[in-house]
């Protein structure tokens, strides 16, 4: 059933939330077991608030457009009161004293987090093996990874546990498990959601994004957690957008950019999959045209300077002092160390140091400087493109789901499973990875849509599309 | 642009010290070698002239976000000393600092 | 006051920290206050949690302007960077402060004695905890543990950098007693150096003779008064001079300044200056005050202490006496020069009021009494007119100062004051001659200060009423 069903059904009091929700709990109780989508589980507290939103509904109160409906939130936005440790042994165990803003708003707004959900640790990863608590499985198969760093929320959603979670991308992180576990998964416009509460990674590229087996329901949660958050710096001044009710407008009219950059490079049945939503797009009144935007080539590189080097400074507070995991020693700068290399797993380690080494005396112009000079000219190359077309289609991901252990040796080799991702984040713009069929193997195939600064409405609007064609 | 000089095991373990990481001889080896790698790929940025663009900082174009000097709620102390690995005096308590930073 | 030996110079710089008096921290709600019990004023974001954000404060924005305009600095588009190192009392091991692109850039500071110190940059920043030392001395060196309050983590900056144009302990005390009028002018900061709200740490080095190149610097910290800032420059400059001319060179280094044993000591070599790895705060974006804004700040800010202390120079004629300059700098800098404007506005001559507010004024004011200026004028203009006698007048003052105003003539009248009699007071200064032969001879024969001594005899037969002017009037009429 969809968010939007239930959320309907429990505004009318056609259906009680702690019915929704048991449901919910039952599923995550008999799949979770083979997937491990889930970090935690929180049985009472969802019962307690499904029981006060069927008591609002009794009362005549509207408790909000996602009454009742269960959701799962990824384990780096702050939730109070519950364990919130990106998947990283340096904070086990600890509660953060307050809520993420959007936290705040799926509350406000009647949803039900059930569960937090497994990622790589610190956001780093592309598989969700990097995690202190294990991998998850890709729930259509489960030898598979289901893609990283929000491999929990998009497995919970791909198997049926809970029609919505909440996910973070900084290079991929929603788009990509999206793709693998055969859901909707969307990057908002940086700026759109707060960031206040999301544990950063790499700040000017990090942001909160919803996964949903439909559009319609992926919108929905969008709306609810989008607009102004005074407590960000870097959150639009801009109210939340109307996504929802503008979905069935179809795509007559637009010109749809199909980017050889995006694809080139991508499995033979991938590649097809792209060529045939463009045939969808095409028959529903859009003008596709082909295109090549040669600068975003780059964009892997810039991305390996400037995300690790934000993130080296991010994860320096993580020192054994104040919270999180504290080894003991003689000294308090051997303390630091001792909790540091006890606590972080070796991705993070290494991209701390990539990132401490990119930003130091000597190295800051060639190496962080120059990335950053790069981004500008991808958002440069972007703008024009814009100019040419409204959206722009290409792949998700260069392959379908790779196997458990496949890419851990040679971290390159994972980091290139973000070609297709990556740039979006640096030019700050909106993408979304929407099903589009499987491989010869029946591992799900996803199309990426991405736009300019503020496009939601327009990427939805063709996703829908593209959707309701696969039937 | 010139080229950076390549990594070094020895930057390794230098940039290990600035980071607070301890690294085994075998750590330091490996990572060398992956960074390395990874910085090989960036060597393609460092070939083009970007010399004519500015940094971009931020993708977006704000300026001047400012809040009113108002005052707000304080955390409950209980609650934030609640998380802290070790405490005395209502501080949160450390082992010795030799040598103060900055 | 030390003097190097032989063409000896010292070079001095200082780096002034204040706090800006502000409701609130730099980047989140949390109060900007003193003391309080510790870890009670934190929040997610001055604590640097996980997740947490930053949000500039508008009105530390504000006064970070007044205090560039007050130091005639540029005022720039600027931009916050990350200050990255591990320290305990460093919540996110970074400091948010300003690097390349500071809200103030160069200015200057005109000291009384002319010297002009070129001010390089005044940029915001965020404070650190406070970490107490366990075990040993209280001093960091030999103790066992330390503990961290965050309560002044967050806490507004603005750090004012000046040129190596110092040449003296004396003037670098001098500099920062005027940048710390200047700053409690400005509104920017209470300037109260005993609770850390101004913290002074001067760069030090030698050179022998004006032309050399500048030597190797220290650092020295922790000098929390102006007196300390002048001994401890004083002692290290001579330090390096004793070292150098043994043949042995200056360690690049920051150094302690221990106050009740007179010396510096090591605190931390700085060999190799540690690498800081600044980059543009992402959190935060760039900050362009409007021109429209700087205009209006700077239209608001009151007259500079220097500017002050000019006008007080000008209205007793264009010089002042040593001790003049005193009272001038004092009313100035306990900002009570409005009263001596006032009084010499209606016609009071301006010594007159800069002796009695700097003196019998300040001292009943800092008992905690108040006064309005008017009630002040007419007092003065009684006294300048004969009304009442000097010693009357003072009386008379303490008095409205006590019960926070009044009439002075009523409270004149109150306590009988009444002008003496001519004729009475000849009386009793005939009296006075008669009896005091030896010192009468004296001042026919010249020695003026023995004005002072019959004046007083006058003052004690007359239990203080009589007025001090008609005294000297009456002695120099007798002499001739």
């Amino acid at each position: 059933m969809t968010a939007r069903g239930i959320a309907q059904d429990v505004r009318s009091g056609d259906r009680r939330a702690t019915e929704v929700v048991e449901a919910a709990l039952e599923e995550i109780a008999t799949h979770d077991s083979a997937v491990h989508a889930f970090t935690a589980v929180h049985t009472e507290a969802a019962r307690a608030a499904a029981r006060a939103i069927d008591a609002a509904v009794a009362d005549g109160r509207d408790p909000g457009p996602l009454a009742g409906v269960p959701i799962g939130v990824k384990d780096n936005i702050c939730q109070r009161g519950r364990v919130t440790s990106c998947a990283s042994r340096i904070l086990e165990g600890w509660q953060p004293p307050y809520d993420a803003t959007v936290v705040g708003s799926l509350v406000a707004a009647g949803a039900v987090i059930v569960g937090t959900t497994n990622m790589d640790e610190f956001a780093m990863g592309s598989s969700t093996e990097n995690s202190a608590y294990g991998p998850t499985r890709n729930p259509v198969d489960h030898s598979r990874v289901p893609g990283g760093s929000s491999g929990g929320s998009a497995a919970a959603v791909g198997a049926g546990m809970v029609p919505l979670s909440l996910g973070s991308d900084t290079g991929g992180s929603i788009r990509q498990p999206a793709a693998f576990c055969g859901v909707v998964g969307v990057k908002p416009t940086y700026g759109l959601v707060s960031r206040y509460g999301l544990v950063a990674f790499a700040s000017s590229l990090d942001q909160i994004g919803p996964f949903a087996r439909t559009v319609e329901d992926a919108a929905l949660l969008l709306e609810v957690i989008s607009g102004h958050d005074p407590l960000d710096s870097t959150s639009l001044d801009a109210p939340a957008p109307s996504l929802v009710d503008r979905l069935d407008e179809g795509v007559a009219g637009l010109r749809v950019g199909l980017c050889r950059d995006l694809i080139e490079g991508a499995s033979p049945e991938i590649t097809a999959a792209v060529a045939a939503a463009a045939e969808v797009l095409a028959a529903e009144g859009a003008e596709i045209v082909e295109m090549t935007i040669p600068e975003l080539h780059y964009g892997l590189s810039a991305y390996y300077l400037i995300a690790p080097a934000e993130a080296s400074s991010n994860l320096a507070r993580y020192d054994g002092v104040r919270y999180g995991l504290r080894v003991d020693a003689p000294n308090v700068a051997e303390m630091n160390a001792a909790s540091r290399t006890a606590g972080f797993g070796d991705e993070v380690k290494r991209r701390i140091m990539l990132g401490t080494y990119a930003l130091s005396a000597g190295y800051y112009d060639a190496y962080y400087a120059q990335a950053q000079r790069t981004r500008t000219l991808i958002i440069d190359a972007f703008a024009a493109a814009y100019r040419s077309v409204d959206l722009i289609l290409g792949a998700t991901t260069p392959t379908t789901a790779f196997a458990l252990g496949d890419k851990v040796a040679d971290p390159m080799e994972m980091y290139l499973s973000d070609v297709f991702t990556i740039p979006t984040n640096l030019a700050g713009h909106p993408a979304l990875s929407v099903p589009a069929g499987a491989d010869a193997a029946g591992l799900p195939i996803g199309v990426q849509l991405l736009g300019p600064a503020l496009s939601e409405e327009r990427l939805l609007r063709a996703a829908a599309v593209i959707e309701k064609k696969r039937g | 642009m010139s080229d950076p000089a390549p990594l070094s095991a020895e930057d390794v373990a230098k940039v290990a010290v600035l980071a607070r990481l301890n690294l085994t001889d075998e750590e330091i080896e490996r990572f060398t070698g992956q960074l390395a790698s990874i910085l090989g790929h960036a060597a393609d940025l460092a070939a083009l002239d970007l010399s004519s663009l500015k940094v971009t900082e931020h993708p977006l174009e704000l300026t001047n976000v400012l809040r009113a000097d108002e005052v707000r709620p304080s955390l409950d102390r209980a609650e934030v000393l609640s998380q802290a690995p070790a405490v005395a005096d209502h501080r949160f308590l450390v082992p010795q600092i030799v040598g103060e930073e900055a | 006051m030390v003097a190097l030996p032989d063409d000896w110079e010292m070079v001095v710089g200082l780096e002034v920290h204040t706090e800006l008096a502000t409701a609130t921290k730099l980047f989140c709600g949390c109060a900007n206050a003193f003391g309080g019990e510790p870890n009670t004023n934190v929040c997610p974001v001055c604590l640097g949690l996980p997740g947490s954000l930053p949000v500039l404060n508008e009105r530390a924005v504000e006064l970070a302007i007044r205090i560039g305009l007050a130091l005639h600095c540029e005022i720039a588009p600027s931009v916050f960077s990350r200050k990255n190192y591990f320290y305990p009392d460093q919540p996110k091991d970074y400091q948010i402060s300003q690097y390349d692109k500071p809200l103030n850039g160069i200015g200057h500071l005109d000291l009384p004695d002319g010297t002009r110190v070129i001010v390089e940059r005044a940029h915001m920043e965020e404070d650190t905890g406070k970490t107490t030392h366990l075990g040993g001395t209280g001093r960091i060196h030999g103790a066992d543990e330390s503990i961290v309050d965050y309560n002044r983590a967050g806490v507004p900056l603005v750090e004012i950098v000046s040129g190596p144009d110092i040449r003296s302990a004396e003037q670098a005390r001098l500099y920062a007693a005027e940048l710390r009028a200047i700053l409690i002018a400005t509104g920017a900061s209470d300037g109260r150096m005993e609770e850390g709200s101004m913290r002074v740490d001067a760069n030090v080095s030698v050179r022998r003779g004006p032309d050399a190149a500048f030597g190797t610097r220290c650092e020295i910290k922790n000098l929390n008064s102006l007196r300390s800032v002048q001994r401890a420059i004083d002692h290290e400059a001579m330090r390096q001079v004793t070292l150098l001319e043994a043949g042995e060179r200056i360690v690049q280094e920051t150094r302690h300044w221990d106050e009740d044993a007179g010396r510096t000591q090591t605190l931390r070599s700085k060999e190799e200056a540690y690498d800081y790895r600044y980059f543009p705060e992402p959190d935060l974006v760039p900050l362009a005050p409007s021109d429209e804004q700087i205009d209006a700040i700077r239209a608001s800010l009151p007259a500079m202490p220097a500017e002050r202390r000019r006008t007080l120079v000008g209205l007793l004629g264009g010089s002042a006496t040593e001790s003049q300059a005193d009272q001038i700098a004092s009313v100035v800098d306990q900002g009570i020069d409005g009263f001596v404007t006032a009084a010499a506005a209606t016609g009071v001559g301006a010594a007159l009021a800069l002796a009695r507010v700097a003196n019998e004024l300040a001292g009943a004011l800092s008992d905690g009494g108040v006064l309005d200026v008017a009630t002040m004028v007419t007092l003065l203009e009684m006294e300048e007119a004969g009304e009442v006698s000097a010693t009357q007048a003072k009386a008379v003052l303490a008095d409205l100062v006590a019960s926070g105003g009044g009439d002075p003539r009523a409270v004149a009248a109150a306590k009988g004051f009444e002008q003496m009699d001519t004729g009475a007071l000849d009386a009793i200064l005939d009296q006075v001659i008669a009896d005091n032969p030896d010192e009468w001879q004296r001042y026919l024969g010249g020695d003026d200060k023995l004005a002072g001594f019959f004046t007083g005899k006058v003052m004690a037969a007359t239990k203080g009423q009589a007025d001090g002017k008609a005294v000297n009037a009456g002695l120099r009429q007798r002499r001739g």
